[in-house]
């Protein structure tokens, strides 16, 4: 038997025929005599018993044992994902707001509060996503970016290339090790391991703010779907804290678990869903695309401009599969009438114990579309996402 | 990782066959497979009656991570099929050589020579451990 990543016996690719391969981004092969970067977490990933892959060059964690569990844990009590391999880069200069309402498609000049956090992409002259980020604001001349990690090499090179003309100073924080802790009661378990002059601050962040804490930044942030931290140490603390949280009851969880999860909120994976070719505007993230004022310009405003009003742009959506079966990246969408479409993420919801996705498909008013799996057609609905949040299924099953 | 059973064959693709009194055999996915597929979320099976060739497409398990098939490690007819794994695939992963198997089918003959015994199954194994 083979399966699409890598066959079990460990030869890729040797009975050829169909394969629903996973992004680029999000392709784990298995690990062999070949070792990539190792976060300062690694050692602890072996010890708790992970299934060690490689993601984009990085030894990660795929699971512990069960990704089913560790999705339940981060919806129903508390997870924490080593994230270290993610890209902290801080930005400083008089310049530095200016250059930021430049360099991305949302507008920094929203973030008036210290520690206020933005979601948006950076695009090239195109209108495609170079890659979708955080930005933190810390003061007029202070920002910190957490972008991902696969691209890392080019959006430094892009970020730094476009800084020059400012005079902002681009730092990447490399040493820093970072973790996500998720899930209904992931701040009430972390809230021990933070020092404890900045415990109360740290409980009081309103989501989507972020805060220094001494040499720590913790931020009300994640891709689950759940409350939690997104938490930035130095990496000597990085042992510590994992080891605390596990003694509390928090589950190690995996790429896996992320994967789903985050499918699951309807939050966009890089590589997956949207790329350079693709524009915000067609990966369903026009929400973050700041339009007014409409004399600011950043790259890529006029093509996605021109993009606005043609007609035939094609939709992003979130797709219930009626049918048995489980969607998968890159399968076919059939629409008939209106032309075909193509799954940018799929998989099987725990949550829901259905299979859903997130596709492009044709432009046009209809709601239902059917889906090509090993030669068959199979009914799917387009439903409004997120599909999970906060525990709760907000779909009509 | 846990002991094979004695009384099964294997096969590269980690498929095991078991034979039973009555010339048919039974046959799954080995708990290596299992655990290498990670949690299964839907099984595909074929139709009962339905011939299929050494090597075909015999059914697919899909786990989270992905799909892969399952190719017959012997020619033969579709005589039984695991229907609780339509509601309960996990049934694989906790129970690969019991409650987890897959198709029972009728054949002609066995040609042992292209199977392996535990010894040589486990040995695989153990390659790919290093």
């Amino acid at each position: 038997m083979t399966d699409n990543v890598t066959d079990l016996s460990g030869n890729q690719g040797q009975r050829g025929g169909r394969r629903y391969s996973l992004s680029p981004f999000f392709c784990f092969s298995e690990r062999s005599n070949y070792m990539g970067s190792r976060t300062p977490h690694y050692d602890k990933h072996v010890e708790a018993g992970a299934r060690i892959v490689d993601f984009g060059g990085w030894d990660m964690p795929l699971h512990y044992g069960s990704q089913k569990e560790e999705h339940q844990a981060v919806r129903q009590n508390a997870g924490v994902f080593d994230v270290s391999h993610m890209t902290i880069v801080d930005l400083c200069g008089n310049r530095a707001r200016e250059f930021l309402r430049f360099l991305v498609a949302n507008d920094v000049a929203k973030l008036k509060e210290y520690g206020k956090a933005l979601y948006t992409c950076m695009l090239n002259e195109d209108g495609g996503v170079i890659d979708d980020l955080i930005v933190y604001y810390i003061s007029d001349t202070d920002y910190r970016m957490v972008v991902n990690a696969s691209t890392r090499e080019k959006d430094l090179a892009w970020i730094s290339k476009h800084a020059g003309a400012f005079d902002v100073d681009v730092v990447e924080r490399a040493e820093l090790a970072m973790i996500a802790v998720q899930g209904p009661r992931a701040r009430e378990l972390a809230a021990p391991c933070i020092a404890a002059e900045y415990r109360d601050a740290a409980m009081a962040l309103r989501p989507f703010f972020g805060m220094d804490a001494g040499d720590w930044f913790i931020a009300r942030t994640g891709y689950t779907g759940e409350d939690g931290w997104e938490i930035v140490m130095p990496a000597a603390a990085a042992h510590g804290v994992w080891d605390r949280l596990l003694a509390a009851g928090v589950e190690p969880c995996g790429l896996g678990a992320r994967d789903t999860l985050r499918l699951e909120a309807a939050m966009n994976l890089y590589g997956s869903d949207m790329d350079e070719t693709i524009s915000p505007l067609e990966a369903g993230l026009e929400w973050t695309v700041a339009w007014e004022p409409a004399d600011r310009d950043f790259i890529g405003r006029a093509a996605i401009e021109r993009q606005r009003e043609s007609a035939d742009r094609r939709r992003f959506v979130g797709l219930l599969l009626e049918d048995k079966g489980v969607l998968r990246n890159h399968q076919k969408i059939v629409v008939e009438g209106f032309g075909e479409g193509e799954i940018t993420s799929g998989g099987f919801s725990p949550t829901i114990g259905r299979s859903i996705a997130l596709a492009r498909v044709p432009a046009g008013d209809y709601d239902r579309a059917q889906v090509e799996v090993r030669g068959k057609l199979l009914n799917v609905r387009i439903v409004k996402t997120p599909f999970v949040r906060n525990g709760q299924v907000r779909i009509d099953v | 990782m846990s002991e094979l059973p004695g009384d099964l064959l294997y096969t590269n693709d980690h498929e095991w066959l078991r034979r039973e009194d009555d010339g048919s055999v039974t046959i799954g996915i080995t708990g290596h497979a299992a655990t290498s597929l990670g949690d299964l979320v839907y099984v595909e099976l074929p139709e009962v009656g339905q011939d299929v060739e050494l090597g075909g497409e015999m059914a697919v398990v899909e786990s989270v991570k992905a799909a892969s098939d399952v190719y017959a490690p012997v020619a033969g007819s579709v005589a039984a099929v695991n229907e609780e794994l339509a509601d309960d695939p996990e049934k694989i992963n906790a129970d690969p050589y019991g409650d987890g198997w897959i198709v029972r089918m009728k054949i002609e003959g066995l040609d042992e020579s292209e199977l392996m015994s535990p010894d040589a199954y486990q040995q695989l194994l153990d390659e790919l451990d290093d």
